[in-house]
């Protein structure tokens, strides 16, 4: 897989990853959501759009073991719907030893898989039972 | 209800075919035409996709046409619900006469299909979503599986009863890829290789060439052609998303207003319709339209179902052809749909042919539950 490049409007989420902060993008009426994009989605500004560092709390909206393998990656593994306690959604993974044991609602936290050039992804990890 | 009409409508060679994409749309267009009873001097209309990045200007210089109307939107398998739309506007507005509608692909012998799916690089989904594996589309029909599954309790025996039915309508199609392969069991699409949990590859469509075309004019002028007219009752669609994130509920698609838009300018209701060709890209696909057209209530169409209602002799006859799962899917399946449905409506479907047809609906879904589009057709009374 290569890099995903970032544009003038996702640079400043995908720079945050060098420090493994996870941005979302929020507009001054209080919406937030994700992708970032160049205008509000509720309020239709252009202007105003800034960013809030994620709690990094989360949880599965939906789930899915991928069991085919696709090039670049070794199934299975588990793609979801995570939401952030922000309220917006974000695709990703699930790093887990059990991916059938997946399910939705189940408590998330925040992980990061290191990209070549010093940006990370987000990715998530279940919460332990001890931990939640 | 509108004032134009489908005077004609064929298949181009389905499965494996060895041919071109050109190839096979010549034959589409060209059957339909014959089917009319019309010729390519007639048409002055174009409607198509997955040709080149210039589809109808590509496909009309092929065959030799200066259309004065074309339309390309790419919306992939509902495109087709939505140039019928398009086409009665443009007939109705006097800026063409003549349309036609057509797709094919040879995705099947050309081995085109790609597990990631196509993801443009500078779309936020190459940036957010791409990195994360997804196969493209089935793991977002997966996740809404899991969604509908989780909420309402079914099982993934309840939602193999899509694939069991249309295998049962494909045996009785000999056009279907799957006509001799026997019936099916939820046992055995239970069985089959998991692609993306909870769907195996039986809860998938074909992968296979194939292609179709129809004829539209107006209906005074279609009285006077070949075949009996089919008219165009109601047309409705939405266009949702093209993230995987950008849907709150998986359950709930823009089918709900698609066809609440079909029926109310059809002036019908779900109960007058006698076949429905319902886009089968996975089973799930189904069970999410049905409700979401209205035909059966929320959380409720894995009974609604079961017990044959959908299979031959059952009292809802769905995706009559054998369907994307066991008839033909040549990566946008929505021209077929219509296919099916004019013949329903012309009595001419020999063994799976549902007793006095009169309502027909067709609605197409693209992408990863993006578009929407509803098509009422009826018999000219």
């Amino acid at each position: 897989m290569n890099a995903p490049e970032p544009d003038e409007v996702t640079l400043p989420w995908w720079e945050a990853t060098r420090e493994r902060r996870l941005l979302v993008q929020r507009c001054s009426c209080g919406h937030a959501q994700h992708p970032p994009r160049a205008l509000c989605t509720a309020c239709g500004a252009t202007e105003g759009l800034g960013w809030l560092d994620a709690s990094g709390e989360a949880a599965v909206d939906a789930c899915t073991v991928v069991q085919r393998a696709m090039p670049g990656f070794t199934p299975p593994y588990v793609v979801a719907r995570v939401r952030l306690a922000e309220g917006v959604l974000l695709l990703s993974n699930v790093v887990t030893d059990e991916p059938g044991a997946v399910g939705i609602g189940d408590p998330l936290r925040l992980d990061w898989r290191p990209l070549p050039d010093g940006r990370a992804l987000p990715v998530f990890v279940p919460l332990e039972r001890h931990e939640r | 209800m509108t004032a134009v009409a489908i005077a004609g409508a064929a298949e181009s060679d389905l499965g494996v075919t060895g041919r071109s994409i050109l190839g096979l749309q010549t034959q589409a267009v060209t059957r339909a035409l014959a089917d009319a009873g019309l010729t390519l001097a007639d048409v002055d209309g174009v409607a198509t996709t997955g040709v080149s990045r210039f589809s109808a200007t590509q496909l009309a210089e092929y065959l030799g046409l200066r259309p004065s109307w074309t339309d390309s939107t790419f919306a992939g398998g509902s495109a087709f619900e939505m140039y019928v739309a398009r086409a009665v506007q443009a007939i109705e507005a006097g800026q063409c006469s003549t349309v036609v509608v057509s797709f094919a692909s040879n995705q099947r012998s050309a081995r085109s299909r790609s597990l990631g799916g196509v993801v443009e690089t500078h779309t936020p989904e190459a940036q957010f979503e791409t990195p994360y594996g997804p196969l493209y589309p089935i793991s977002y029909y997966a996740m809404a599986a899991q969604q509908y599954l989780h909420r309402y309790g079914g099982t993934r025996e309840q939602l193999a009863e899509v694939a069991v039915a249309a295998r049962e309508w494909a045996l009785l199609n000999p056009a279907a890829y799957r006509h001799g392969a026997g019936p099916l069991s939820a046992a055995e699409v239970l069985a089959a290789p998991m692609v993306s949990t909870p769907l195996t590859s039986a809860d998938c469509c074909l992968v296979t060439d194939g292609g179709g075309a129809i004829v539209l004019t107006s209906l005074e002028r279609a009285r006077d052609l070949r075949r009996p007219p089919v008219r165009v009752l109601g047309y409705g669609e939405r266009t949702t998303n093209t993230s995987m994130t950008a849907v709150g509920d998986l359950t709930v698609t823009g089918a709900v207003e698609a066809g609440r838009d079909a029926f109310a300018r059809a002036g019908l209701t779900p109960a007058d319709v006698d076949v429905a060709e319902v886009y089968d890209s996975f089973t799930i696909t189904v069970v999410l339209t049905l409700e979401a057209l209205g035909f059966c209530g929320r959380g409720e169409a894995l009974d609604w179902i079961a017990g044959g209602r959908i299979r031959p002799g059952g009292d809802f006859p769905l995706d009559t052809s054998g369907g994307g799962l066991s008839y033909c899917h040549p990566g946008q399946y929505g021209v077929l749909l219509l296919v099916e449905a004019v013949r329903q409506l012309r009595g001419e479907c020999g063994e799976r042919q549902v007793p006095g047809a009169e309502v027909a609906l067709a609605h197409g879904t693209g992408g990863i539950l993006s578009t929407h589009a509803t098509v009422l057709l009826g018999v000219d009374r």
